[in-house]
């Protein structure tokens, strides 16, 4: 049985889904042969810390009555400096100003010899090649599948499953809440304010949605797919950028009448002619990326299987702790 | 490239019309090129045809007489000219009411030398039941969205068909209210892809200029990618 101390830094809605599935998994891992022992979890008000293993059901309470999982006033820049452990799950929430807290936190871990598992897209849309150059200096792993597409599984599946292909391009739908209001506008015939509403209401927008509809989070992801898949050195600055806040029902209708539907799409193209961009495109209705509802979706080209598409849920606190439990997983097999 | 099915589909609509022959003479002798009410066929879309400046697909049924090396002779015009031979339906166990074999070509030509061909083919004794051609055969779909109407429309269209190569063919528009932002879909044709991109690139330049947001189709082709 191999045993691997963690930390989980953050502990809101991903943060939390990811102690949920540690504690429901505990046999799947232990079948795995896998111990996964979490030393340390903090949040914005402090830390608890138990080298002997944190009770996670106890933590995840105490978070539910409190609004905080902290029983000492220890920070996380010093869990994560001074906790003796192996893996570092940096789960805060996305910054795409300067990246920060999460930036200094991934950098951290990395010079105390950490492994890093993250969801948290701005310190990777700013700094990708700052941070995999520090994970590689310090003989570390660094591993974010959670932050491109939540449960669906893009980046390992273009290292891993499609090793030996060159990716050539990829298409896709990134964001859940822009697809969920397209999708609805199309189905009912509905104005863009009024469905934002409603998925502000259902908890799949935010209050402030600009982040989402404005094509930044989708932008974002592209960002990490076309540094990680495609090799490229690009930041947030170079993604051509447009949102969905100017489609009318109207437009919806027509495009309906010529067999097609629109969604926000995100796609990077290799080579000479490179693209990188976010907007609103005309997809046949019967095409893969058609996809409803919150789903995201990509499809990747290569130049030996041809197109491949991988389509799931894009957001959710145990969606994302899916995506990071495999990520957990996958650096135990393969670290030593 | 052209879909198969879809030139056929389109040129057999063009046989059916019963095209007159003086009709497509006419067409080919021009060295002006032939606007559209020249050429007033329904079900196709036929902009100008300037001779030797733009590619065109052409179909064409032929008669060969069953005797070795027919086909050979009838290929042989295309080749000299420089036609680039799409496909060749050769239907050996047909018979047409005369007793030959229908031979059913279709191929691209960039160098306007149609009359030539046909001159070749004729001359070699080979039977022309009927030609048929598509000049204009690739086609988009965007959907527009702003101020469409009072942003110009005729000038928005005119850069596009002012170019010669590409074409407004169709517009739909949908006007909720006075101050409301309209939507569009519209429709343009190119002669070939290269020229396609390019009225898309004009088209997105002036939509930037008078503020309208363009929503482009996804690529083609991406299902079939290639190695």
């Amino acid at each position: 049985m191999k045993t691997i101390r963690l930390s989980i830094i953050g502990f809101g809605a991903v943060g939390q889904g990811v102690a949920n599935a540690l504690l429901h998994k505990q046999d799947y891992l232990e079948s795995a042969g896998i111990n996964l022992k979490v030393v340390a979890i903090s949040d914005s008000r402090g830390a608890c810390i138990d080298l002997d293993g944190v009770d996670l059901e106890a933590a995840l309470g105490r978070k539910k009555e409190s609004g905080s999982v902290a029983t000492s006033d220890v920070m996380s820049l010093k869990v994560i400096r001074d906790v003796d452990h192996e893996l570092v799950v940096e789960a805060t929430p996305t910054n795409i100003d300067d990246g920060e807290p999460g930036l200094t936190y991934m950098l951290e871990a990395f010079r105390h010899g950490r492994h890093v598992v993250t969801s948290n897209k701005g310190p990777l849309a700013l700094k990708y090649n700052q941070l995999c150059d520090e994970a590689k200096n310090n003989a570390v792993h660094f591993r974010y599948e959670a932050t491109v597409g939540g449960a669906m599984p893009i980046l390992n599946l273009a290292h891993d499953a499609l090793a030996g292909n060159r990716i050539i391009g990829m298409e896709g739908i990134l964001n859940g809440t822009c697809n969920y209001i397209l999708s609805r506008m199309t189905e009912e015939g509905l104005s863009y304010q009024h469905v934002l509403g409603e998925a502000q209401e259902l908890g799949y927008a935010e209050t402030d949605p600009t982040y989402d509809v404005e094509g930044i989070d989708a932008a974002c992801k592209l960002v990490i797919l076309a540094n990680s898949i495609f090799g490229m050195d690009v930041t947030y600055d170079d993604v051509e950028v447009t949102g969905i806040t100017r489609i009318t029902p109207e437009a919806l209708t027509l495009a309906g009448d010529e067999g097609m539907v629109i969604k926000l799409i995100g796609e990077v193209k290799n080579g000479e002619d490179g693209v990188i961009k976010v907007s609103p495109k005309l997809v046949p209705e019967q095409h893969p990326l058609a996809v409803g509802g919150t789903l995201n979706v990509a499809l990747l080209k290569t130049d030996m299987a041809g197109p491949v598409c991988v389509t799931g849920k894009g957001a959710g606190s145990m969606e994302t702790a899916s995506a990071i439990l495999s990520d957990i997983i996958a650096i135990c097999r393969n670290s030593h | 490239m052209l879909d198969h099915i879809e030139t056929h589909r389109i040129i057999q609509r063009f046989i059916d019309t019963t095209v007159l022959k003086n009709q497509i003479h006419k067409m080919l002798n021009t060295d002006k090129g032939v606007n559209k009410s020249d050429f007033n066929v329904p079900g196709i879309k036929c902009l100008k045809y300037f001779p030797g400046i733009y590619s065109m697909i052409v179909s064409m049924d032929l008669e060969l007489k069953d005797r070795p090396g027919q086909l050979v002779q009838a290929l042989k015009p295309l080749s000299t000219f420089g036609a680039n031979i799409m496909s060749v339906l050769h239907q050996h166990d047909h018979r047409t009411p005369r007793g030959a074999i229908p031979v059913q070509v279709v191929f691209q030509l960039t160098n306007g030398k149609l009359n030539d061909i046909i001159t070749d083919l004729e001359e070699g004794g080979v039977r022309i039941v009927c030609v048929g051609k598509k000049l204009m055969y690739e086609e988009v779909t965007v959907i527009l969205i702003g101020h469409i109407v009072h942003s110009d429309m005729g000038d928005t269209i005119d850069q596009i068909d002012n170019t010669g190569f590409a074409e407004v063919v169709s517009l739909s528009i949908s006007m909720p209210g006075i101050n409301e932002p309209s939507s569009a879909s519209m429709v343009i044709n190119a002669v070939d892809m290269a020229q396609l991109v390019e009225a898309l690139d004009i088209l997105k330049r002036v939509a930037s200029e008078k503020d309208l947001l363009v929503i482009e189709p996804i690529e083609k082709d991406q299902l079939s990618v290639k190695t």
